[in-house]
This record gives C-alpha cells, sequence and structure tokens, in this order.
C-alpha cells in the first residue's frame, strides 16, 4: 500500500471519499462509525445545507459541537434539530425523504448485497457478526446508500453467505421484484478503491484506485472478475484543509488514527 | 392515590423477572441503557430468558455471558465503538442460544403492533433479505388496497420493560429527554415495566410536564432509585459516555475465563450503586460530568 508517509492515513482517505459522495442539501441518514465523520466533513465542507438523521431518533442540521465516538454521545444531542423515537427516524427514511445513507460490511458481493450477520451458514454458523440493526433498513429505503469496508478477497465474494442489507440482488429488476422501494447502492468505498454501480448490469464496477494502488492489486483481492470502468481514475487525496477538519471530529484518532 | 411502587433493584427484578421471561431492555439505543438492572439479572443467575432489543450495545452480551439467555431477538448485539460481542458470538457459534434476527425498523414495528393491539405492522424493509430466514415473526404479504409487496411484522408482547430514565415519581410516571428510541412502543407493549431512574422526584415534578411521561404510571409495575444505573452508557443531564468502560470490556470479554473475572468485579461483588461507584472511582465520576449545559425555555400547561 502506497498510503504510508503521504500524510494522510488510509481512514481519512476513505472518509474523504465518502464524503465527496454526499451533495448539498441532501438528507441523509447517518450510520456508526466512519460514515459520521464523512457526514461531518461534507457538511463542514461542500455541503453545508445536508440534513443528518440517525435511527436512535436525532435528527441534526449541525456537526455536534465536539469530537464523538457514537451518534448517542451528548454532544449529538445537544441543541439537535428534533429528538424522537427510532419509528420516526425510520418514517423519514420509509417515505421516501432519505436520499442517501452509509452502511459498513463484512462480506459483499458483485450486485452489492450484503452480510454482516453469519458467515458459512445460518444452521452450521462459522462466525456470527453484530447483525443488521438499521442496516437493512437503509438498503432496503433509502434512494441510495453507500457501502464502506476493507477490500480483501475473503469480503468480496461472488455470492455473500447471508443477505443482511440487500443489494441488487441476482441482477437488473430484482430490486423491484421484491418490492423494495429503495433505489440500492450507489458506490463502495474500500481500502483499495472506490466502485459504482452499472446502471445496466448492476454490477460493481472498478472507477478509481487510491494513490500508489495497482488494479492488478484490486483484482487479486476481488473474489470474482471485478468490472474496471474505463476511464479509471486516482480517489482525490484529502487536502490539508479536509484533514484538519477531520483531526477536530476525531482528534483523538479513534476512527482515522495511523 | 395509588400504592408506591418504589421498590429495591433486586427484589424489582425478583419479583417481575422470574426465569424464562421475556425482557425487552436497551430501548433508546446507545443511550438509557439499563445496565444496572441488566447485572441484577445475572447477580439472580435468572435462566432462559429471551432478550428483545434494537442494538443494545453490550448489555445483551454481558448477559448472555451470565448464562441467562435462551434467546435473542434483536437486531443488532455487538460492541458499537469495537464492533463484535464476544459472549454473543461464542453461544450462537456454539448453537447455546436462538436467534431471531431483526432490523431496527422492524423490531420497532413488532413492539409497536403489540402496543396497539394489533397483530402484526406492515412496513416495506428487509424484503429480499434473509432476516426471513431466522425470523418466522416476518412474512411477505401483498397489500390489500395497493397490491404493493410488504413485509408484515408479528406484534412482540413482552413480559417485562425495563427501562432507565431521568427521574420518576414513586407511582411509576417517568420523564425521559433526548432520543428515546423504541422506548415508548416497549412500554406499551409489555406486561410489566420496570423504570430505574436516576432520580426519584414527587409527582408534582412529573405532573409540571406531561410531555415528557413516556407511559402513564398505570402501566407501571416497580419504579427503582438507581443513579448511575446507565453506566457506561450517557443519559442526558447526568453523565456522558464512558467509551474506556467500552474498551475495557472488549479486552475483559475476549474469552471465557476473563469475562467470568470481569463479571465477579463488576457484577457479583457489587450490591448497591454506592458500590459500583466506589469501583468506578471519583476522578472517573467526574470525567463523566456534563460541562456544558442547555435550559430549555419554560412551557405553560395552565389553565
Amino acid at each position: 500500500m502506497g498510503i504510508k508517509n503521504k500524510g494522510y492515513t488510509l481512514p481519512q482517505l476513505m472518509v474523504t471519499a465518502a464524503a465527496r459522495e454526499i451533495a448539498d442539501n441532501e438528507v441523509i441518514f447517518v450510520g456508526m462509525r466512519l460514515p459520521m465523520l464523512s457526514f461531518f466533513l461534507a457538511k463542514s465542507t461542500h455541503a453545508p445545507n445536508a440534513v443528518g438523521v440517525y435511527e436512535l431518533g436525532i435528527v441534526r442540521d449541525t456537526v455536534a459541537p465536539e469530537g464523538i465516538l457514537t451518534m448517542g454521545d451528548l454532544p449529538n444531542l445537544f441543541r439537535a434539530q428534533w429528538l424522537a423515537d427510532t419509528a420516526d427516524a425510520m418514517g423519514l427514511l420509509q417515505q421516501g425523504f432519505v436520499d442517501a445513507s452509509f452502511i459498513g460490511g463484512a462480506q459483499v458481493d458483485r450486485f452489492g448485497n450484503l452480510n454482516t450477520s453469519y458467515i458459512g451458514s445460518v444452521e452450521n454458523v462459522d462466525t456470527r457478526l453484530p447483525g443488521s440493526g438499521g442496516a437493512c433498513d437503509l438498503a432496503s429505503l433509502g434512494k441510495r446508500h453507500i457501502i464502506i469496508m476493507a477490500h480483501q478477497k475473503h469480503r468480496f465474494v461472488p455470492r455473500v453467505d447471508y443477505i443482511t442489507s440487500p443489494g441488487y440482488g441476482e441482477g437488473p429488476g430484482w430490486r423491484q421484484q421484491m418490492g423494495l422501494t429503495g433505489g440500492g447502492p450507489s458506490a463502495v468505498i474500500t481500502t483499495l478503491g472506490v466502485l459504482h454501480f452499472d446502471p445496466d448490469t448492476c454490477e460493481m464496477t472498478l472507477t478509481s484506485v487510491h494513490p500508489g494502488v495497482t488494479v492488478d492489486e484490486v483484482l487479486e483481492n476481488t473474489g470474482w472478475p471485478l468490472q474496471i470502468a474505463a476511464e479509471l481514475s486516482q480517489t482525490p487525496e484529502p487536502t490539508d484543509a479536509e484533514l484538519s477538519m477531520l483531526r477536530r471530529f476525531d482528534p483523538k484518532g479513534y476512527w482515522t488514527g495511523a | 392515590m395509588s400504592d408506591s411502587k418504589l421498590l429495591s433493584l433486586s427484589r424489582a427484578i425478583a419479583r417481575f423477572v422470574p426465569d424464562s421471561s421475556q425482557v425487552v431492555m436497551g430501548t433508546s439505543l446507545e443511550t438509557f441503557i439499563p445496565f444496572a438492572a441488566g447485572h441484577e439479572l445475572i447477580r439472580q443467575r435468572k435462566r432462559d430468558l429471551t432478550l428483545i432489543g434494537p442494538i443494545s450495545d453490550i448489555l445483551f452480551d454481558q448477559v448472555v455471558g451470565g448464562g441467562c439467555v435462551h434467546k435473542i431477538r434483536a437486531a443488532w448485539v455487538g460492541n458499537v465503538i469495537t464492533g463484535s460481542g464476544y459472549n454473543f458470538r461464542r453461544a450462537v457459534e456454539g448453537g447455546t442460544i436462538e436467534m431471531e434476527d431483526h432490523s431496527n425498523l422492524t423490531v420497532s414495528m413488532a413492539l409497536r403492533a403489540g402496543a396497539m393491539g394489533v397483530p402484526f405492522m406492515p412496513a416495506r424493509t428487509a424484503l429480499g433479505s434473509d432476516l426471513f430466514k431466522t425470523n418466522t415473526s416476518l412474512k411477505v404479504i401483498s397489500c390489500p388496497f395497493t397490491g404493493d409487496t410488504l413485509a408484515a411484522v408479528a406484534a412482540i408482547n413482552p413480559d417485562v420493560a425495563i427501562i432507565h430514565v431521568q427521574r420518576a415519581d414513586e407511582y411509576g410516571n417517568a420523564h425521559a429527554w433526548g432520543n428515546l428510541g423504541i422506548t415508548r412502543e416497549a412500554c406499551m407493549a409489555s406486561r410489566h415495566v420496570i423504570i430505574t431512574a436516576e432520580e426519584i422526584v414527587s409527582p408534582d415534578v412529573i405532573t409540571s410536564d406531561p410531555n415528557r411521561v413516556i407511559t402513564p404510571g398505570f402501566r407501571v409495575s416497580a419504579v427503582v432509585h438507581a443513579p448511575w444505573g446507565a453506566h457506561p452508557s450517557p443519559v442526558p443531564g447526568y453523565y456522558n459516555r464512558d467509551h474506556q468502560g467500552f474498551i475495557d470490556y472488549r479486552t475483559a470479554s475476549k474469552t471465557s475465563e476473563t469475562f467470568a473475572d470481569w463479571q465477579a468485579r463488576w457484577v457479583d461483588a457489587v450490591h448497591s450503586s454506592d458500590d459500583y461507584l466506589r469501583l468506578l472511582g471519583e476522578e472517573r465520576v467526574a470525567e463523566l460530568a456534563l460541562n456544558h449545559h442547555v435550559i430549555p425555555e419554560a412551557v405553560d400547561y395552565g389553565y
């Protein structure tokens, strides 16, 4: 990996890449960990009017006044726009008011189906992961969702062991057939690059590689023959201004440290 | 006036949480997690409990580690800032507990159906997911009005809800402010409600602001004075989240042996909130104090 000695960490690059997926004025359903930082960064740079919805029953149109580790930390409740119930946050989502959300994953496949529940099978569990939380709801109901995860061959598999959070299922038309109203995954930010989904085939397609990462490295770490965009770019590095903001949001480097 | 419902924590848990109960806890997700009450379940060696909740943070993992659990009906079980819940992993991987997988929306709708006295609530979530494989409370239905494909979520009516709040009177009327998660549905859906509160206050304090009451007192079975009863999770107006508590627990719960040591020190040796605070130490307690306050404008409920 070529990230070393570049003046930023890999999580900082990923958080910045994810932040760029947020547009101004959007309503964002903010998930735990790195997505919180991406939302804060987007709000503090190019998306000052974005609104954050949190599954605990919090709506905020400002960034929490201090660095936080969970969405329930008291600074995230401080002068919130709305403190309410989980069903209220989920109601906004289910009605179609949420533009984008962010989800982490342990296992993903070419159609963006995500597994955060069982490695192995339900009957024969190799590894039990924490489960859905709100992830299944975000993947089912948001206009689009962005996946953030480590890029390793055992995680990028041809078919996930269990669909916790539906992507495009088995391909084009599947979501409509299932009755899903949300749009599905739009991007995957990984430790190696950024991928988007082909609108015709619904397949994950590599659109940028991180500085110092080769396409071969991405292919070696993907468990199926990965599509590569005709115009492949390099993921933009975080700017000094972005890095200084991230240090403010995560002062001890808990999420974005080396 | 009705009789006082004020009980000690041990009496409330002994009386209203028999073995094999279905217990809903951790209903505000990352805030107000009723750790003191959860620890009492472990101290009393409860068995065959079914735990119901959205994410629970590390509370469900602890009660699983205490050997109290037969089944979990939840969306997520782990440690929010560190990842896996190790007792939970060991139990599911070893096949010693049953799992009913929910999402936060389905568990919320299950309790809302219970709260409304109807057999199910419809939702548009989880369609096409494998939650249906491990959750027989979910079924795909067709809307009788629109023909839309929907997920029907069967009602859950727990035996008891354990809810931590800022303040309550001795008759069960409780004030909570902050994010409430699925607390209101959980109280309404459950046969019994145990309130654990940072402070016990006079009924006048509660009736001065009835919008802040989470469920009417007549639905509550017991009220327990439990200062710091949600530590290490945060309670708005009282204390911040103790991140180090969650980080230390990750290490402590990595093996069954280290968990047993943790349980001996932090659960079995503790018999009161004073014991717990002594163990925590003055310095750590002071570090969790609020440094910034917002006091709302007064409102007038008069006539």
